[in-house]
């Protein structure tokens, strides 16, 4: 019973929290374009968390810089179980337009697990909020 | 207690911070009576890179120097190239540039009224502004494909048209942000609240703006005239008829009333663009891959200031060098010592008062005093003499 409970609220109201490990700030302009008035994505009740301590998932954007590598860890190690990761922009995936520069690691999935990709440059809102509807399903049909 | 002073540790992750810096402030009480920053976060070694790409690949790499200001950064760098090349870019495509300009000065002004206005918990305007800000990406989007990269530019013109379709559908779109604009510019220098909390913070006198080089907005607001767009006209800006904004204000309302009444001059030559587009080509039509040896500096306004760019070509596909000097840069040691004497309350709309992109502005330094080695530290004065007479031989620039 507090199985179901603890499930449907983590569906139902993710909160998430977003780091910029060395983007561009394209995608992160989209992400918060996404949680504004024009697309919404509070409709699905998803709230912007300003703590690693309040958080479920992590929206992450960026190539990861070695400077930021650690402290991304850091923030990652802080959030409370369970905890997941989108990755969003192509360089968050495989390191995009900056693979092969010499100060950044190529993707998030080098320093902690992702969950979700979403790849992009720069995401559009509607792909952020697709890539958040389809971890949120995976949440719903994953046994908690 | 008395006059015991704690340091405030800030970044790299802190809500009020969109992207990773670090500050460190000492209070005493609740007044800051000393204010560092530590940036290098987001140095992602992207001069470097320029090195290893081809002209075309370089400007599909600046483009993401920063995503608020990416037009910028390209028109910046194929000004320098076009400059090395000696191409006369056509007259069409200069307008469409320079339309792409003052849109994206559009976009990211409303970007940061919303900001700043999330910053002292006036959310509402913040809601507000980013859904009409969604008109003007829209607008980008109908004109480049892309809503925050336009990759518009290429070296000797832009790569889309514009057709008279889209021309009008733009023109119509300005009235709606004109008449939205209207009730920003009452509520950024009327609403009380608002102004309580943004009057008098973050003070920065004329005199120490001209001493810390400061630029773009955050220098005009303190009474600075200074604007790259009238000073050393490049596009389509002399053929525009346009109000350089200043304030004497001085402080955060200063810098607010500064950039909202840019907006409207934005929107003015929007316009101007639209109804003057001449016809012709959009971009010369052929290009050598090869730029003969060479240097060139260029200077762009940018919607936080003014942006430089040095390209060095040395005869190949290659540039030899790209330095890239952001806005941001010479704004943030301004902003730091601004906040001095303020409350802790006032930390957030102070930063970003600047409009900081970390993005733009981090790199990493490596300090080289070897006397054995023949290097030596050129001194302030010594660079700022070598920059007045170069521009004076060179552009026909007297400061």
């Amino acid at each position: 019973m507090l199985k179901r409970l603890v499930k449907w609220a983590r569906v139902k109201s993710p909160w998430i929290l977003h780091f910029n490990s060395g983007a561009c700030n394209a995608c992160d302009i989209e992400i918060l374009a996404a949680l504004m008035p024009h697309y919404d994505l509070e409709r699905f009740g998803i709230l912007l968390k300003a703590s690693p301590r309040h958080a479920d998932v992590l929206i992450c954007s960026g190539p990861v810089t070695k400077q930021v590598a650690k402290r991304l860890k850091r923030i990652y190690d802080q959030m409370p179980e369970p905890k997941f990761v989108v990755a969003v922009g192509a360089c968050a995936c495989s390191g995009g337009a900056f693979r092969g520069c010499y100060n950044v690691m190529e993707g998030v999935d080098q320093v902690i697990p992702v969950s979700a990709y979403v790849p992009g440059c720069p995401v559009k809102p509607e792909a952020i909020i697709d890539g958040v509807a389809k971890l949120l399903g995976k949440l719903q049909q994953s046994a908690a | 207690m008395g006059e015991k002073t704690i340091r405030i540790p800030i970044g790299p992750q802190h809500p009020f911070l969109k992207e990773p810096a670090k500050f460190d402030f000492d209070i005493s009480g609740e007044e800051i009576i000393g204010a560092r920053m530590r940036i290098g976060y987001n140095h992602r070694g992207m001069e470097k890179a320029c090195e290893e790409r081809n002209y075309y690949q370089c400007l599909y790499l600046l483009e993401r120097i920063c995503g608020i200001c990416s037009h910028s950064h390209t028109t910046c760098y194929v000004q320098a190239v076009e400059d090395i090349l000696k191409l006369e870019v056509p007259k069409r495509g200069l307008y469409l540039r320079t339309l792409v300009c003052e849109l994206e000065r559009l976009h990211s002004h409303f970007l940061w009224l919303g900001v700043a206005a999330h910053e002292v918990g006036f959310d509402t305007l913040f809601m507000y502004v980013w859904r009409d800000r969604e008109v003007v990406m829209e607008i980008l989007e109908e004109i480049s494909g892309n809503r925050v990269n336009y990759a518009i530019n290429t070296i000797g013109g832009v790569r889309r048209d514009l057709t008279e379709e889209q021309r009008k559908k733009i023109l119509g779109s300005l009235d709606l942000l004109k008449k939205r604009l209207d009730y920003y510019t009452h509520i950024g220098t009327h609403e009380p609240s608002f102004l309580a909390r943004i009057q008098g913070v973050g003070k920065m006198s004329k005199e120490r703006a001209i001493q810390m080089c400061a630029v773009g907005p955050f220098a005009r607001a303190s009474g600075l005239d200074v604007d790259v767009r009238r000073d050393d006209q490049y596009a389509a800006y002399g053929d525009l008829d346009f109000k350089v904004i200043t304030s004497d204000q001085c402080d955060v309302l200063g810098r607010v009333i500064v950039r909202v009444l840019e907006i409207a001059e934005s929107l003015k030559m929007i316009q101007q663009l639209l109804t003057k587009l001449p016809e012709g080509d959009i971009a010369v039509k052929k290009v050598p891959r090869r730029v003969p040896a060479g240097f060139s500096i260029s200077r762009y306004e940018a919607p936080r200031g003014e942006d430089v760019h040095y390209v060095r070509s040395n005869g190949t596909e290659k540039p030899e060098r790209v330095k890239v000097r952001a806005p941001t840069m010479a704004n943030l040691e301004a902003a730091t010592e601004s906040i001095v004497g303020s409350f802790i309350a006032d930390i957030p709309i102070a930063i970003a008062s600047i409009d900081p992109c970390f993005s733009c502005t981090d790199r990493t330094a490596v300090v080289l005093n070897d006397k054995k080695k023949g290097m030596r530290i050129t001194t302030w004065e010594e660079l700022r003499r070598y920059g007045v007479d170069w521009y004076r031989k060179n552009k026909g620039i007297h400061f």
